[in-house]
C-alpha cells in the first residue's frame, strides 16, 4: 500500500497555491472585465487538477483590505455535488460563491475607510504569509506531500509599505524551496514580483494582452517544477531591484543606508530613526570612500 | 560494508570499535573515518540523497530567537553588521593531525564550510576572505568577496598540510587586505591555529601593535593547546581566544563568530552610506562591462547614477564609485530590526462564549483546525494586534522563519487596525 502511494508521488504531483488579486480599485478601471479574467482562471485551475489526479489548488483572494481563503481543491473533492445558484460546475461552485463573499465584505471594508491619497495596491504580503503557512503545513503532513509552489496573479501596484513584508516571505519561501511564479498583469512593473521570482527560482511572466491568459497560464504556469528543467520558460527581462524607503515608504533606486542596521533612507538624516545611532557629517558620500582610500593607502 | 556488518548488533559496536581499527585496511580505514554513510538519507520514493539541513537550519532558528528576545528585552541593539572578515586557516604539518577525526585539516574545513555560509545569512553585506599558512608562508587563497560558494570551492580545492606555521606573515597579510577596506565596516580576523608554535622572520609584537592601530580584531580558535602569543593577540586587539577540546565544541566555538558583535563605537564609525540599488539587465542583452572591460552576454547590473554595467553585486561603481549593493541582501535582516511580538498563548475555554466559536474554528494561517479531539478547542496562539488565531506549528513557523504575522499583514494598515479592534 505505501508503495503505491509513493509510487503515484514520484510522479510530479504539484500544489498550486494561487494568490488572485481581487482588487477592486485596480479592476474597476481596466478593459478587461473581472469576470472574463476569472473564466481564464477557472480554466487554468481545472487544466492544472486534470493533470495529474492527485495535484492540488488552493485559492486565497488578495483583496484591498483583507484576504482570504476561498477555495481548497483536498476539501471540496468530498461530497458536496450541488451545483449551487451559479450554475457553474460543481467543482467551482463553492469558489465563486466564497469569492462573492468575500469581495462584497472587501468593498464595506473600503467603504469603511476614508479614501486616502495611497496607491491603490493589493495585501501581497498577506497572502504571500497565508500561502507560505499552508505550505508548512503541507510539508508537515508527512513524507508524501505535493511539490508545493506560490502563482501570483497580480495586476495592482506594489505597496511600498509592504516591503519589509513581502521581503520577509520571499525568504522564508526561498529557504523552503517552493517557488513563486507571478503573473503579472497590471500596466506598470511589478519590483516585488519580480524580486520575488528571482530570488526564489520561479517564473516571472507579465503577458501584454490579457485576452490569450489561458494560453499563457497552461504553457507556461501549468508546468510542474520536474517538467521546468526541460521546458523552455520565459527569462526574466531584467529584475527591478529597487527598495523601498523607511521614512516615506517611497520606492527609491538610490538611497542612503545605515551602517548599523543597513536601514534604507531616501534622504540624509541626522539620527537613525530604526537603531538610533547618530551619525557624523556626510562624508561618507560616494566620493569620498574612495579618497578615503586614497587616504590611507599611504600608511600600509 | 565494513558499517553493514557491524550495523546490526548495536551494542557490540563499541567493543568491536577498537579492534576492527587496527584489523581493516587503509582504503577501509578512509571510509571508517569519514562515516559518509551518516550523510544519506532516504527520500520518499526510497533513494539515497544527501542529508537534508534541518538541523542546521533548526539550531539557526534558535540563535535568531535567542537574539530575538534579547532585542525585545534591551531598547535598540546596535550591531556592526557590515564586518571585513578574514579567516585564516593554519594548514601546517600540525593540521594533519589525528587526534579530531579524521583529521584536523578536513574538521577545519567542514566547519569552516557551515560558519561561512551561516556568516552570510546572518550578515548580508559582510565579506569574507580566506588565508592559508603553509610552509611558513601565507597565501591569499580568496580575497573578500560576498559569495559563499566561491570561497567553499577555493578552500575545498587547497586540503593539505606541510611545514610551519607563521602567524606574523598571517597578520600581515591580512593586515595589508584590510587596511583597504572603507571606515564604516568592521575589520576582523578570526584565526584557526593548529599547530603549537610560529615561526616569524621578524618581531611579531610590532606586527600585533600594527593590528591594534589599525583596529584590526583578531580572534583565534586554538586546536591543541593554549599559546601565551594567541592569547596576547586577542587581548590587544579586543578579539576572543579559545581552544576547542572537541569536534562539537569546535563547532560551537567557530559559530559564535557568526551573529555580528556589538558595534563599538570607536571600531567603526556609525555613517549613512549612500548606496544604489541597481536593475538586473534581461538575459540575453549584451553590453561592456565597467569592471573587466569586456563585452558580456547578459546577466549585469546597471548604475543606477551613471548607467554603467558592473557584473556582480556588491561592489563600488567603478565611474561614479557609487556603491552598488542588492537590495534584497539589505533585507535579509530586516526582521532583526521589526521583530513580531510574541503571540500570547489562549487558555482552554470550554464554555459557550469562547471567541474562537466566532472567529471559526481554524488556524488563520494554514487553515488547520483548531479543535482537538473530541471538538474540543485545542491549543493556540493569538496575535495581539489582529485577534487572529494560529495553531501551535504556525506560531513556531512564523517566529522563526517567516518574520511576518499573516494576519496582521491581511488589514490594510494603518487606520483599520484600530477599526478590527472593535
Amino acid at each position: 500500500m505505501a508503495t503505491v502511494a509513493s509510487k503515484l508521488y514520484s510522479d510530479d504531483v504539484s500544489l498550486l497555491v494561487l494568490l488572485l488579486d481581487t482588487n477592486p480599485l485596480f479592476w474597476s478601471n481596466r478593459s478587461t472585465t473581472f469576470s472574463q479574467f476569472l473564466s481564464h482562471v477557472l480554466a487554468f485551475l481545472n487544466a492544472v487538477l486534470g493533470l495529474n489526479q492527485l495535484n492540488r489548488v488552493v485559492v486565497i483572494a488578495t483583496g484591498y483590505c483583507s484576504c482570504d481563503y476561498i477555495y481548497d481543491s483536498s476539501l471540496t473533492l468530498s461530497g458536496n455535488s450541488e451545483s449551487g445558484r451559479t450554475g457553474m460546475p460543481a467543482l467551482f461552485g463553492s469558489l465563486l460563491e466564497k469569492l462573492e463573499d468575500f469581495i462584497d465584505k472587501d468593498e464595506e471594508l473600503i467603504k469603511e475607510q476614508e479614501h486616502d491619497e495611497r496607491i491603490a495596491s493589493s495585501l501581497l504580503s498577506g497572502s504571500l504569509s497565508m500561502a507560505l503557512c499552508y505550505i508548512q503545513r503541507i510539508f508537515r503532513s508527512g513524507h508524501l506531500h505535493p511539490q508545493p509552489r506560490i502563482l501570483c496573479l497580480q495586476g495592482s501596484p506594489d505597496g511600498p509599505e509592504q516591503y519589509v513584508a513581502v521581503m520577509n516571505s520571499i525568504f522564508s519561501a526561498q529557504r523552503l524551496m517552493v517557488p513563486i511564479d507571478s503573473c503579472y498583469i497590471g500596466t506598470q512593473n511589478s519590483a516585488f514580483l519580480q524580486q520575488a521570482s528571482y530570488i526564489t527560482g520561479g517564473v516571472h511572466h507579465a503577458p501584454k494582452q490579457l485576452d490569450g491568459l489561458f494560453q499563457f497560464l497552461t504553457t507556461i504556469f501549468a508546468t510542474d517544477l520536474h517538467t521546468r528543467s526541460f521546458v523552455q520558460l520565459p527569462k526574466p527581462v531584467g529584475v527591478d531591484f529597487r527598495a523601498s524607503c523607511f521614512c516615506h515608504k517611497k520606492t527609491i533606486d538610490m538611497g542612503y543606508v545605515c551602517s548599523v542596521c543597513l536601514s534604507i533612507f531616501c534622504e540624509h538624516h541626522k539620527k537613525c530613526s530604526t537603531c538610533g545611532s547618530v551619525f557624523g557629517q556626510s562624508k561618507l558620500d560616494g566620493a569620498s570612500t574612495v579618497s578615503d582610500k586614497k587616504r590611507k593607502a599611504p600608511d600600509s | 560494508m565494513s558499517n553493514q556488518r557491524k550495523r546490526p548488533n548495536g551494542e557490540r559496536e563499541e567493543d568491536d570499535e577498537e579492534d576492527d581499527a587496527e584489523g581493516i585496511g587503509q582504503w577501509e580505514r578512509a571510509y571508517v573515518d569519514d562515516r559518509s554513510w551518516e550523510a544519506l538519507q532516504e527520500d520518499e520514493s526510497g533513494l539515497l540523497r544527501p542529508i537534508d539541513t534541518s538541523a542546521i537550519y533548526h539550531a539557526q532558528y534558535r540563535r535568531r530567537l535567542r537574539m530575538l528576545s534579547a532585542a525585545a528585552a534591551g531598547t535598540r541593539i546596535q550591531k556592526g553588521l557590515i564586518r571585513y572578515l578574514y579567516i585564516v586557516i593554519d594548514f601546517s604539518r600540525a593540521a594533519a593531525e589525528t587526534d579530531f577525526r579524521p583529521s584536523r585539516m578536513a574538521i577545519m574545513a567542514k566547519h569552516v564550510e557551515a560558519f561561512i555560509r551561516e556568516f552570510f545569512d546572518q550578515n548580508p553585506l559582510s565579506q569574507i576572505g580566506l588565508v592559508s599558512i603553509k610552509n611558513g608562508i601565507a597565501h591569499t587563497l580568496t580575497d573578500l568577496g560576498g559569495s559563499p560558494e566561491s570561497h567553499i570551492q577555493a578552500l575545498m580545492g587547497k586540503l593539505e598540510a606541510a611545514g610551519d606555521s607563521s602567524l606574523q606573515n598571517a597578520l600581515e597579510l591580512v593586515h595589508e587586505h584590510l587596511n583597504q577596506i572603507p571606515s564604516y565596516g568592521h575589520r576582523e580576523v578570526l584565526i584557526l591555529y593548529s599547530a603549537l608554535s610560529t615561526s616569524d622572520p621578524g618581531d611579531i609584537m610590532e606586527t600585533i601593535q600594527k593590528c591594534k592601530k589599525s583596529r584590526l580584531r583578531c580572534s583565534v580558535i586554538g586546536l591543541s593547546a593554549e599559546m601565551f602569543i594567541c592569547k596576547h593577540l586577542c587581548q590587544e586587539t579586543g578579539g576572543l581566544y579559545s581552544v576547542a577540546v572537541d569536534e562539537v565544541h569546535l563547532k560551537d566555538l567557530l559559530l559564535e563568530h557568526a551573529p555580528p558583535p556589538p558595534a563599538i563605537a570607536e571600531f567603526a564609525i556609525s555613517n549613512l552610506i549612500k548606496m544604489g540599488f541597481p536593475q538586473r539587465a534581461a538575459e540575453g542583452s549584451m553590453a561592456i562591462c565597467s569592471c573587466h572591460k569586456e563585452v558580456k552576454i547578459g546577466a549585469g547590473y546597471t548604475c543606477p547614477r551613471c548607467k554603467a554595467r558592473v557584473c556582480e553585486l556588491p561592489t563600488e561603481c567603478t565611474i561614479c564609485g557609487l556603491t552598488l549593493v542588492s537590495s534584497p541582501h539589505l533585507a535579509r535582516s530586516y526582521h532583526h530590526l521589526f521583530p513580531i511580538a510574541p503571540f500570547d498563548e489562549v487558555p482552554t475555554l470550554t464554555s459557550a462564549n469562547d471567541p474562537r466559536r466566532k472567529l471559526g474554528k481554524s488556524c488563520f494561517g494554514c487553515q488547520q483546525s483548531l479543535l482537538g479531539a473530541g471538538n474540543k478547542p485545542g491549543p493556540c496562539v493569538t496575535c495581539r494586534k489582529c485577534k487572529h488565531y494560529f495553531c501551535l506549528d504556525c506560531d513556531i513557523y512564523i517566529h522563526e522563519s517567516l518574520h511576518n504575522c499573516p494576519g496582521c499583514e491581511s488589514i490594510h494598515r494603518p487606520k483599520s487596525v484600530s477599526l478590527m479592534e472593535e
